[in-house]
């Protein structure tokens, strides 16, 4: 009985109002400081005014969320916020009446909303073909070199000048691995880094129609010459140890951390982690490249999620939403955010706030991530946007196994990713024109 | 005298059996009969574009080299399983049958590992493995043997395999210890007394008497590691190298839970279960003959 009046009781109270405040809720993937992160921004946005209350809810990593949005929107109770990383942007956009695009949030509550204001090549990640930009730049970063500096002293390699192409990679590699260094270099997202950002570095197209950013009939390119150059360069230093390859997605970051490997292509994001675990000296350079081609060095291409607004909740809710982003919208709260994470800061204005505060200078290498993004971008480097781009990276992860284990030729493996990846592309294409 | 008490209505077998009814059919058959529809049909992720495509998921799937490859990866890795966990959980029931001292605490210990979670195990496994911290592999490294799961397929394939079969080996143990138990002592003492040694008795008496039980185990091993084994692999392998480990049920979870493909997800899934319900026929026609019960 008692138990009984107890769960009347907690029923009652939750079913209660929550005193004319209305809720906005908020899915994200961001766990350890980063979920800190997120709790702290709900807490100051929900103490700066009483109208509305921002409720984050860890939902599990990026596609574990994602598939959690799915199963809620079937079921219609999905959250008002959703954070999707931008691997899933082409299914997003693709979805009709899923979303509501943040440009049309943000007017219809009467706040002015100025797409340039963004990084470029932020903005344009989330630009939908028409101009409308769909959803909320909230935590980008790029592809970055990561280099160990107390190896280089020990190997003999100068540290005033990091290298800066891949020839000045494999010759560092090389003097470490003289000097006995296990894991010369590595990197970590190899879809990401070694084949979508390294096409954008380099002016060079992973798939037409401008990356697929202009229509879904895009198809891969990614067995380009210059593509095959890169891998069969990589699966060179694979055979020869030079190159260590230490797993899929993020794996490769601890092994730089803790010393293990000497160079590293990472996430621009890894700042933090790097400066709480590393026991050495290290710097930030910007990502290699290939002297000879032409038009290279252009932009990086981001990564990280924004955050996508939800169809069908009601006009007050919206309100809620767009004084939430009009919030997260000052350059103040954005230097701040970039200085804590060190994800980009997305727009023009928090950048010049961040270089004002003198940041950049007593923290060496955060701007490198910065430089390489803020710059006039191309038809071929605005950003990726390929559907079921899940499966596609999974693609590329299995292929380039295959190069580094030495078993399958970088020409075989990039025209595998082109056949397969093509496949899931006429596959996305189809379920997604009609309806 | 009638020593058996008869119940003669008619309802109450049905109303017996209508708990565990009620629950294949809300767990299973619902799920099954919403797997067969959406396997036929094509959507966007959220579901807002609902299209009728026929055969096409199907087609798609035996167009797929990998697919078919898939194939020849999960036949050699549920042979391993069940071979592996039925051949080293019979030798430990064996061994606990004829301890004298703590045998509780014994098979307390082996029957522990059953509690794990497939992921957990999988990642425990994944760090004693792991190339620059895992103890294992530092003692393999000092042997002289280069532990790699990252890009030796063989590895990789070793370490599903070993993580598999340590979660599932206290099941079969169970099963086993209570088999090994049920044999009449009689039996055994009469061989004894014959001059039959250990191992004589094992191979001649105790292991045919043991058959229904292996039997079983051989189909709930094989069931298990056709579906219950994609959390091991997430956790470890996600697949690679390349897709050497990359079996049918990681392919459906990936596709379905990941990649949010449902109707390609849901095809893999029909296909699996017609496997595993062909397997099952085939194991009970055929190996079940030589069964003594």
């Amino acid at each position: 009985m008692k138990l009984k009046i107890a769960s009347l009781v907690m029923a009652s109270a939750l079913s209660l109002p929550a005193l004319a405040q209305t809720e906005i809720q908020w899915w994200h993937s961001m766990s350890g400081a980063l979920g800190e992160w997120v709790g702290d921004i709900a807490n100051d946005f929900n103490g700066k005014q009483k109208d509305y209350k921002v409720v984050p809810v860890f939902k599990g990593n990026y596609d574990e969320s994602m598939a959690a949005a799915v199963a809620a929107f079937r079921a219609g109770n999905a959250p008002h916020v959703l954070q999707v990383f931008e691997v899933g942007t082409a299914t997003m956009m693709a979805s009709k009446g899923v979303v509501v695009p943040v440009e049309k949030v943000m007017r219809d509550a009467g706040y002015k909303f100025d797409p340039s204001a963004y990084v470029p090549a932020v903005a344009g990640y989330y630009t939908a073909p028409n101009g409308q930009m769909m959803s909320f730049p909230f935590n980008s970063s790029t592809t970055v070199f990561w280099v160990n500096l107390d190896a280089f002293k020990a190997a003999g390699i100068a540290t005033d000048k990091l290298p800066q192409t891949w020839p000045e990679v494999a010759l560092a590699a090389a003097k470490l691995k003289a000097n006995g260094h296990k894991c010369p270099f590595t990197t970590a997202w190899q879809g990401w880094t070694q084949l979508e950002s390294f096409s954008t570095w380099h002016n060079t197209e992973l798939a037409t129609k401008g990356n697929g950013m202009k229509g879904m009939d895009a198809r891969l390119v990614v067995n380009s010459p210059l593509h095959v150059r890169h891998i069969e360069n990589l699966g060179n230093m694979a055979q020869q140890g030079l190159f260590v390859y230490k797993g899929r997605a993020s794996s490769a970051g601890t092994p730089f951390e803790s010393g293990e490997c000497a160079m590293s292509v990472n996430s621009s994001a890894a700042y933090a982690g790097v400066k709480k675990n590393a026991k050495f000296q290290f710097a930030v350079g910007t990502l290699p490249y290939y002297p000879d081609v032409t038009g290279a060095p252009q932009n990086t291409v981001i990564g990280g999620a924004s955050l996508w607004v939800m169809s069908g909740k009601k006009a007050n809710e919206y309100k809620g939403v767009a004084a939430f982003f009009d919030y997260l919208s000052d350059p103040k709260i954005q230097a701040a955010n970039h200085k804590r994470t060190g994800y980009l800061p997305v727009t023009m204005a928090s950048f010049k706030l961040t270089e004002e505060s003198g940041f950049y200078k007593q923290n060496p290498g955060t701007d490198v991530s910065v430089n390489q993004m803020i710059r006039k971008t191309t038809d071929k480097s605005r950003g990726i946007r390929l559907g079921n781009y899940v499966q596609i990276r999974n693609i590329e992860d299995e292929e380039l196994e295959q190069v580094w284990a030495g078993k399958k030729s970088a020409k075989d493996a990039l025209d595998s990713i082109v056949k397969r990846g093509n496949e899931q592309l006429e596959k996305f294409e189809k379920a997604n024109k009609k309806g | 005298m009638q020593k058996q008490t008869v119940f003669n209505a008619k309802w109450l077998p049905w109303a017996l059996i209508a708990p565990q009814a009620c629950v294949i059919l809300v767990f299973f058959f619902w799920p099954a009969a919403q797997a067969l529809v959406q396997s036929f049909q094509q959507s966007d992720a959220f579901g807002t574009s609902v299209e009728w495509v026929g055969l096409d998921n199907f087609k798609a799937l035996w167009a797929d080299e990998s697919y078919l490859a898939s194939f020849r990866t999960t036949a050699i890795f549920s042979a391993l399983v069940a071979g592996i966990g039925i051949g080293v959980s019979l030798m430990l029931a064996f061994f606990a049958d004829r301890v004298r001292h703590g045998a509780w605490a014994y098979r307390t210990l082996l029957v522990m590992p059953y509690a794990v979670a497939p992921a957990v195990a999988g990642v425990l496994w994944l760090f004693l493995f792991s190339p620059s911290v895992g103890l294992v592999a530092y003692v393999l490294a000092r042997v002289g043997l280069e532990w790699n799961a990252l890009l030796n397929s063989h590895h990789a394939m070793a370490l599903i395999v070993i993580t598999a079969v340590w979660k599932q080996v206290s099941y079969n143990f169970l099963f086993f210890l209570a088999g090994f138990q049920s044999i009449p002592k009689s039996l055994i003492e009469a061989a004894a007394i014959d001059g039959a040694g250990v191992w004589r008795r094992f191979w001649t008496i105790q292991l045919p008497l043991l058959t229904p039980t292996t039997f079983f185990l051989l189909v709930v091993n094989t069931v298990y590691a056709f579906f219950d084994t994609f959390g091991i692999v997430d956790a470890t392998t996600k697949g690679g190298p390349g897709k050497d480990t990359a079996i049918l049920v990681y392919k459906l979870y990936f596709d379905g839970f990941k990649a949010l493909d449902l109707g390609g997800s849901a095809a893999q899934s029909v296909v699996l279960m017609t496997i595993v319900v062909v397997l099952t026929v085939v194991q009970f026609r055929y190996i079940e003959r030589k069964v003594h019960y």
